[in-house]
């Protein structure tokens, strides 16, 4: 009996190691995660202390990825400048990172896009969404240990790259959406190439279903894990399939409609905790699957009612806005992006925020993965799905 | 509610705090409140019923040069869907505000990017470190009159 209480007086007296963020106790550990870990998507560092094989604290290191956005975006001598940089944030899902840009901007210009053009930038727009879930389900289940289901992915994704390259010339990084307008016009077959793709891609998604969603390996590894409820991820900020999969029902295109999300039919899926408790991994997979899906509806409306116009006529000459600032916030596949673009009379910005979608998501992990497994950070870390491109800007 | 409404709230609770209610001419309306005041406030925009301003949508820091600081903070309110803007103020001789980190979660990051970026000190936050520079960085690079240091740790920095 003594001794147990000598051991546990031992115990809690916490020891400071120089280099680590906080004091361990006796029984506890550091493994440090990063930043060359595969499962961390680029280049994350984590700080784990563990008790055996239980994670007690995960604490984030980011910045590795810093390239100054904001500064660089004060430093331009126009607005127009700082959309190839909106693209390098989020690199796989680049067109919903400009188009929250040019939407702050025209708000400040206030400009009346065409309707074309809104209707092309949504159909964009969705394309990405679809190519940026795709890398972000391939790459979760890699992660996990199912490498097939990413080849099945990036195929896919391949067919949307080429049809950009089509539009714009570019495959990864656009400066496609323009401060109103766009900088061209979609082909000639576009409309008959999207609707191709729309009928080959449902059945990719029964495929990934068949390979991935309802693999029982995949199921056990991502049910009940990292569970995080509904109202904590709303305090903590958390937005898109992050949110969506702890059963909030809140998506910007639908609650706080931007260009003309609020004239297209969407649903918005929730998890529901099918195969464990609402808010766990498999939800927040899930919610992407079934987006993939919705984005398809959104694109084959917008397709059809595509009306005709000119994609460049409601381009500003001179793009000098009043001084007055606005925070505009649109829907990128990993959530919520805000601009808060400040103008204070000249031709380049004051003062251009940006709140990052993956920036909030990332600050939630260590509330998500406190108490479960080591193995299990790499599940959560994949269903966060972030791009450090974005985290650090 | 609308935005008239939030403001005359806030006055018959705060009748000395609230500096300036801006909602027309602006895109997003605004009040302005002093920063010792902020996590009162704050508190009372998420607790009341009416208001239930449950998640902030964004936390910056702007400098107004001449030694003039900001804090924006962009609340939006799931349960109702009606937004409002806080503004706080802070100059070069007090860069202290307070934090409102234990009203949202969000506000931890934020705050420390507000921090790293412009040196403005959150009085209350748990772990107020850089966030995006590296931790012995020198100065806050995000501040107008920032001069980018000739050499960190022995690597020469402009290129």
């Amino acid at each position: 009996m003594q001794t147990t209480l000598v051991q546990e007086e031992v115990d809690s007296r916490p020891v400071t190691v120089p280099g680590f963020s906080r004091p361990l106790r006796s029984h506890e550990m550091v493994i440090n995660m990063g930043p060359q870990h595969p499962s961390t998507h680029g280049v994350l560092r984590l700080e784990l202390i563990v008790d055996g094989e239980i994670v007690v604290d995960a604490i984030p290191h980011i910045g590795y990825l810093h390239r100054c956005f904001e500064k660089h975006a004060e430093y331009m001598t126009n607005y127009q400048q700082v959309i190839p940089y909106c693209d390098r944030m989020d690199y796989v899902a680049a067109m919903n990172a400009e188009f929250g840009y040019v939407v702050a901007c025209e708000k400040l210009l206030k400009i009346k896009v065409p309707d074309r053009v809104e209707y092309i930038r949504v159909i964009m727009a969705e394309f990405q969404r679809i190519a940026s879930h795709l890398i972000a389900i391939g790459t979760y289940g890699m992660d996990i240990g199912a490498f097939t289901p990413f080849l099945f992915c990036m195929r896919d994704r391949e067919a949307i790259l080429d049809i950009y390259e089509q539009t714009c010339g570019a495959r990864l990084l656009y400066n496609y959406m323009w401060i109103g307008g766009l900088s061209h016009d979609v082909p000639a077959d576009f409309s008959e190439k999207v609707k191709r793709f729309c009928k080959m891609f449902r059945g990719t998604i029964n495929e990934l279903n068949d390979l991935l969603s309802y693999n029982k390996i995949f199921v056990e590894r991502t049910a009940n894990v990292g569970v995080l409820p509904g109202d904590v991820a709303i305090n903590c900020g958390a937005s898109g399939p992050v949110l969506r999969g702890s059963g909030v029902k809140f998506d910007v295109r639908k609650n706080d409609p931007y260009s003309v999300y609020d004239k297209l039919d969407f649903e918005i899926p929730v998890g529901k905790g099918l195969k464990g408790v609402v808010g766990d991994c498999w939800d927040r997979y899930m919610v992407r699957v079934h987006e993939m899906e919705q984005s398809l509806n959104i694109i084959e409306q917008a397709v059809d009612t595509l009306p005709p116009g000119d994609v460049q006529s409601a381009i500003p000459k001179r793009i000098r806005p009043d001084a007055s600032e606005v925070y505009v916030r649109t829907e990128t596949p990993k959530g919520e992006i805000g601009y808060y673009v400040v103008a204070d009379g000249t031709a380049s910005p004051y003062r251009v925020k940006v709140r990052p979608p993956c920036f909030v998501n990332l600050s939630v992990l260590p509330a998500m993965v406190r108490g479960s497994m080591i193995a299990d950070v790499v599940a959560v870390l994949g269903s966060i799905d972030i791009v450090l491109g974005e985290v650090d800007r | 509610m609308i935005p008239q409404e939030i403001c005359d709230a806030l006055k018959a609770k705060f009748p000395d705090v609230i500096k300036e209610t801006k909602i027309e001419g602006v895109f997003d309306p605004y009040v302005k409140v002093a920063p010792e005041k902020v996590k009162d406030i704050a508190q009372f925009l998420r607790d009341d019923d009416t208001l239930a301003f449950d998640s902030l949508m964004c936390l910056s820091g702007i400098d107004y040069t001449g030694g003039k600081f900001g804090v924006v903070y962009h609340l939006h309110s799931i349960k109702w869907n009606h937004k409002i803007t806080l503004k706080v103020e802070a100059t070069l001789e007090n860069m202290h505000c307070q934090s409102v980190e234990s009203i949202w979660k969000t506000a931890n990051w934020h705050e420390r990017e507000a921090f790293d970026m412009y040196g403005i000190i959150f009085d209350g936050h748990t772990d107020l470190r850089r966030i995006l520079m590296p931790y012995d960085w020198e100065g806050h690079p995000l501040r107008k009159d920032y001069k980018v240091p000739e050499y960190y740790n022995g690597m020469k920095v402009p290129y």
